[in-house]
């Protein structure tokens, strides 16, 4: 909402300078987003005298010009306007100042051989039009020495505020008036009510017609003017229009503009030459179309509100105007239109046309009904006054909403709410200020809303007007009453497994990425996604129309984006969450790691101390188990299963679970088909943790660790190889040796896993290192090899592989 | 004698020639073995006259003991000498350059670091943390936050939905993490003292906007929180957070439809150099909205807004982490270009704590 300061003083009678009401209206809510000051901006140009101009001695196309400028001796000045001529009155930049147009401050200059002490100034140059044809040239009795900027008007001070959409009382200059003379910016001056009688009985009558629909005009206000003469309007409307970005058309639309912006009314006007027989207001039908006054067309349906005469649709009600019937200079007899719309009607098809205008934007907000007629009354004499003619009766169609609204108000509220200490009288002068009325004595009164606040509903609201004018500064800063002596603990066990998660993860060298929570359909869909519940209706691009099944694609996305970037060897990890389907419990918390290229927990890259292979599974298991470790997941109980989803490698992957059902963690190289689908290239490795699946907690009694049971006795270490089939899995090889004699075995480590010379082609040999850690008394050598015997025998039965000779 | 003089001589030069244990072990073996020189001599002291004995006697066991002391003296020399030859054998370059640790390399994205910032503060002020979906119902988004269907005020959220579902219910990405407020004033009894941190999206993407974003809001609803309460608290966390010493705020009246009173706030700062400084200079940077929790959202929850009360607010975290840390641009937060990870990330031991500073 845009309006200039003098326009405002034509409400508001105040002292306040500019500066002062720029601070109140952003304190009282009308935020203030800038402030256009074009006479303080182009103070220094003045307007001067050329009283020669001759051919400059070294150029064709430039002239010497000596230039009076009110004061002192006359100034020379080179300049290469075509129409610089001595007699010509213009505006003189001098050195030192700033020109807009070309942002350049002036110097001295030196053109061809010739000193120049000005510039003579064009309109582009000084941001007043596009015309830079020439020297601006200005009646020859404009008072030299003089501030341009200042005689040619341009002295009003521009103001913006962006309003918020409950304020449509404040898309008026006269609202906002309103809101200042509350806040002591001034006393608002009264608004002319005038009654312009009619003469005759209007000749076009209106009927709404919406059947058993919902109707969506409410009521209907309509005159004619006969005998007017159309043309442009008078300078100090069009320059105010001009100002806030209009463009002035000619006085009758020029008026529906100023009323619009004046009193938050918008109006239309139609030419009545060009309206045949009753407007019809009702719904568009579908097919129907209207060429609309912004010269574009619209096709309608049903949800449209439209007013029809017998040629047709001439109007979308309340939002544009149509071209067919619109006024121009040659209108003779004029019909005025108020109207009150229905807001949501008028959001939904302002929204689904993508019309922006200034009728959309206040009605859709909700314009004062009670202005409706006095409006029509205000744009007649408007019209009567700067067109002449004669004015009809009124028709009017539909009946005008009642909109009181009484609330119940304990003063008690202020305080309750805001913290401040209020009076009664205090609060009375401001609402009253604002235009509530308020009924009754004691400690709750009635108070009477005014028909322009329909963001006003209940008490919340009022302690808003009363805070906002008395201003929020006046709040005393408070603390919150402590709820005991120390903190509890406030994070639930998710995301305190989140927390450790990424906190494990990053001390591995990995690198925590933020990546969308979308992805593209192909990724989705490669990853065991991609249902219709997930896809997005309206995705910013192609690339984002997916909520992601898992964290993996965008990590590998990203990982992918560093290695075009030069950089080949990334680890990156997120923690987040992702969509198994669009209920609440569908959305699960995962951790995910990717390493690319040679990036391994050792390092990467090439080093002295040894060169890094490329990642491969290994590093992305070890990831996986070591956060799972540091969430306090099982891991000795981890069982390891070949079975990990199909994105994977299949021969070099696995799931990591409790039970054959509950899968904490996937793991493994990426399939290569999946990288070719995702157009990326390995070496890439990944994990991802199910962290909701881990078990909870369970609730303990007690803090303590239980004593520690260190032997004093040496524990014995023996080696052992077996060969086994090759793909005898070496988990159930450690598996068997582990159990073969619980009580003495603690640790089993193995050393090497040998193929080749000597071992046969489709066998391998596993070499074991297995501890045993007496508890009463040192083993005996008998003793030492009963064990060994079980250990063999285990593992031949658990394997079918045998000790190697 | 004089023989014996020779052969003195001549053992003791052998030992002090000796370069090598071995050699001097040669030494040995050639004097004192058992077919040594010196054994040799001794062996002759049986078939000599007493008187001969009287004299060869000691002349030949001084002679042993001299030598003995020799080849232990010249032993102690070599083996000194062949440690220090092997100390200087085993000399490295120590300058050499050793691996970056993966407790050195990690890091922890900005935004999470942020995360567990405002978690130490509100905790600190007894504050806990709710979670809600992303996907959301139009109602917890919309309706239950007091947002009239086809109002205006819907369309300051560009929302992403989701497609509609036969039964006409249409879902959505949550536009604001108020929806979680709204889950939590549903499930829990006042008071209540909440932060909801998450991710947030809007269909807007350009210089300054990514179609996701972070935001905390926080919501306190007991039976006499005020806005007094609200500034207290939003000062003690804004000077908590920035580690200033003083912030002044300016509140401005707005409107948000879930909020009655609503408010803007804007935070005085230093805005002269290439970065914000938070707590000095003379400019104002909006920096949140918040308000008085609407009586229709009260209503909505189950709770009667002539006993109960509270108030909202809600900030971007990405926003705030920018103006800490000086990040320029929000769209890297989402790119995982390694650079700026490494260079805006955080340490991954560096949980922040009160006690230990936020980000010390």
């Amino acid at each position: 909402m845009k309006f200039t300061l003098s326009w405002l003083k034509e409400h508001l009678d105040t002292d306040a300078s500019l500066e002062e009401i720029v601070e109140k209206l952003t304190l009282i809510g009308l935020e203030v987003e800038e402030v256009t000051d074009r006479a303080a901006q182009l103070a220094p140009f003045k307007i001067v005298k050329v009283l020669e101009a001759e051919q400059h001695p070294n150029a064709d196309r430039l002239r010497v010009l000596k230039v009076d400028t009110g004061e002192g001796e006359p100034l020379q000045v080179v300049c290469g306007a075509p129409n610089a001529r001595a007699g010509l009155v213009g505006v003189l930049g001098k050195p030192g100042d700033y020109v807009p147009g070309l942002d350049v401050t002036l110097s001295v200059g030196k053109i061809r051989d010739v000193e120049s002490y000005g510039m003579m100034c064009s309109e582009s140059e000084l941001e007043l039009s596009a015309d830079h044809d020439g020297i601006i040239d200005l009646p020859a009795d404009a008072p030299v020495g003089v501030p341009y900027a200042e005689w040619a008007g341009l002295g009003d001070p521009v103001i913006e505020i962006g309003l918020t959409p409950n304020r449509p009382d404040c898309t008026a200059v006269y609202g906002i008036a309103r809101d200042l003379a509350a806040a002591g910016m001034g006393r608002l001056k009264e608004r002319p009510l005038s009654q312009v009688a009619g003469t005759y009985d209007c000749p076009t009558n209106v009927v709404l017609d919406f059947g058993d629909t919902k109707p969506l005009c409410k009521a209907f206000g309509l005159r004619e003017v006969k005998g007017v003469k159309n043309g442009p309007s008078p300078k100090w409307m069009q320059d105010r229009l001009l100002a806030i970005g209009l463009r002035p058309i000619n006085t009758l639309v020029d008026i529906t503009n100023y009323m619009t912006f004046d009193q938050g009314r918008p109006l239309h006007v139609f030419d009545a030459a060009k309206v045949k027989g009753d407007l019809i207001v009702r719904r568009a039908r579908k097919g129907e179309s209207i060429d609309g006054l912004n010269g574009k067309t619209y096709e309608l349906d049903e949800s449209d509100c439209v007013i029809a005469d017998d040629s047709g649709i001439e109007s979308l009600g309340g939002i544009l105007g149509g071209e067919a019937s619109g006024c121009t200079e040659d209108t003779v007899d004029v019909l005025i239109e108020s109207a009150l719309w229905d807001e949501d009607g008028i959001a939904a098809t302002g929204r689904k046309l993508g019309v922006s205008t200034d009728a959309r934007y206040r009605f859709e907000r909700g314009v004062d009904p009670d202005y409706m007629i006095t409006g029509l009354e205000a744009a007649t004499q408007l019209v009567i006054d700067l067109c002449g003619g004669e004015a009809s009766n009124v028709v009017r169609a539909g009946s005008i909403p009642d909109s009181t609204k009484i609330i119940s108000f304990p003063y008690s509220e202020v305080k309750r709410l805001s913290g401040i200490e209020t009076t009664p009288v205090e609060v009375n002068l401001i609402l009253k200020s604002l235009g509530f009325w308020i009924s009754g004595t004691g400690d709750t009164v009635k108070v009477a809303v005014p028909s322009w606040r329909p963001d006003v509903h209940g008490k919340a609201d009022i302690v808003e007007e009363v805070v906002r004018i008395i201003g929020l500064d006046k709040v005393p800063s408070t603390q919150l009453p402590p709820l005991g002596a120390v903190g509890q603990k406030v994070l639930t066990t998710g995301q305190v497994r989140r927390s450790r998660a990424r906190r494990a993860l990053a001390t591995r060298g990995l690198h925590e990425a933020v990546n969308w929570s979308f992805i593209s359909h192909i990724q989705a869909e490669a990853f065991g996604g991609g249902q219709d519940a997930l896809v997005l209706a309206n995705p910013i691009s192609s690339d984002m129309s997916d909520m992601r099944p898992s964290l993996l694609p965008g990590l590998l996305m990203g990982a992918q984006r560093n290695a075009d970037r030069g950089y080949a060897d990334v680890a990156l990890f997120e923690v987040g969450q992702v969509f198994a389907g669009d209920a609440p419990e569908d959305q699960k918390e995962t951790a995910a790691g990717v390493r690319r290229g040679s990036a391994k927990y050792s390092g990467a890259g090439r080093h002295w101390s040894g060169s890094a292979g490329a990642v491969d599974v290994f590093d992305a298991k070890a990831d996986a188990i070591a956060a799972l470790a540091a969430i306090g997941a099982p891991v000795d109980k981890l069982q390891i299963y070949a079975d990990a989803p199909s994105f994977f490698h299949p021969g070099r992957s696995g799931s990591l679970k409790l039970g054959p059902k509950n899968t904490l963690a996937v793991f493994g190289e990426i399939h290569p088909r999946t990288l070719d689908l995702l157009d990326i290239e390995g070496p890439l490795v990944g994990f991802e943790i199910y962290l909701g699946n881990l078990p909870q907690p369970k609730s303990k009694s007690s803090r303590s660790k239980g004593a520690l049971k260190a032997s004093d006795l040496m524990p014995v270490r023996r080696d052992f190889a077996f060969v086994v089939d090759k793909d005898t899995a070496a988990e159930t090889l450690l598996k068997a040796a582990r159990g073969a004699e619980k009580t003495l075995i603690t640790d089993v480590t193995l050393f090497d896993v040998y193929e080749g010379k000597g071992i046969a082609e489709d066998q391998k040999s596993l070499a074991i290192d297995v501890t045993l850690q007496p508890a009463q008394k040192t083993l005996t050598d008998e003793e030492i090899d009963a064990v060994a015997k079980k250990i063999v025998a285990a593992v031949e039965k658990a394997t079918g592989g045998t000790l190697r000779g | 004698m004089s023989h014996l003089e020779a052969l003195e001589t001549e053992i003791l030069a052998a030992i002090e020639a000796s370069e090598t244990e071995s050699a001097l072990e040669d030494v040995r073996v050639g004097s004192l073995g058992k077919k040594g020189s010196i054994s040799e001599q001794m062996k002759t002291l049986g078939k000599m006259s007493p008187e001969e004995r009287q004299t060869m006697g000691p002349a030949l066991n001084g002679l042993k003991a001299r030598v003995t002391d020799a080849i232990a003296a010249r032993k102690d020399v070599l083996v000194e000498a062949a440690l220090e030859a092997r100390l200087a054998s085993e000399k490295v370059d120590i300058t050499l350059p050793l691996r970056t640790t993966p407790a050195e390399l990690g890091s922890i994205h900005p935004v999470s670091q942020v995360v567990d910032e405002l978690t130490a503060i509100f905790a600190d002020m007894g504050f806990s943390i709710a979670e809600g979906p992303d996907i959301e119902t139009d109602d917890l988004n919309f309706t239950a936050l007091n947002f009239p269907e086809g109002h205006p005020a819907r369309d300051m959220h560009d929302t992403f939905f989701f497609n509609e579902k036969e039964d006409g219910e249409r879902l959505l990405l949550r536009t604001h993490t108020s929806p979680a407020q709204v889950r939590t004033m549903k499930s829990q009894e006042p008071p209540i003292r909440v932060i909801c941190p998450g991710r947030t999206y809007r269909c807007d993407s350009d210089q300054t906007h990514t179609p996701m974003f972070h935001q905390v809001e926080g919501l306190v609803i007991d039976k006499g929180a005020h806005i007094g309460h609200l500034k207290g608290t939003l000062e003690e966390f804004l000077k908590a957070f920035f580690e200033v010493d003083n912030v002044t705020l300016r509140f401005r009246p707005s409107f948000f439809p879930f909020t009655e009173p609503s408010m803007e706030v804007d935070v005085q700062c230093d805005r002269s150099g290439s970065e914000v400084k938070i707590g000095e200079g003379n400019d104002w940077l909006e920096i949140l909205g918040c308000g008085m929790v609407h009586p229709n959202v009260l209503t909505n929850c189950g709770l009667d807004p002539d006993v109960y009360q509270g108030f909202a607010w809600g900030i971007g975290i990405d926003r705030i982490a920018m103006l800490k840390y000086g990040m320029p641009d929000l769209r890297a937060f989402f790119d995982a270009d390694v650079r700026w990870l490494q260079h805006y990330g955080f340490r991954p031991l560096d949980l922040p704590t009160l006690f230990g500073g936020l980000s010390a």
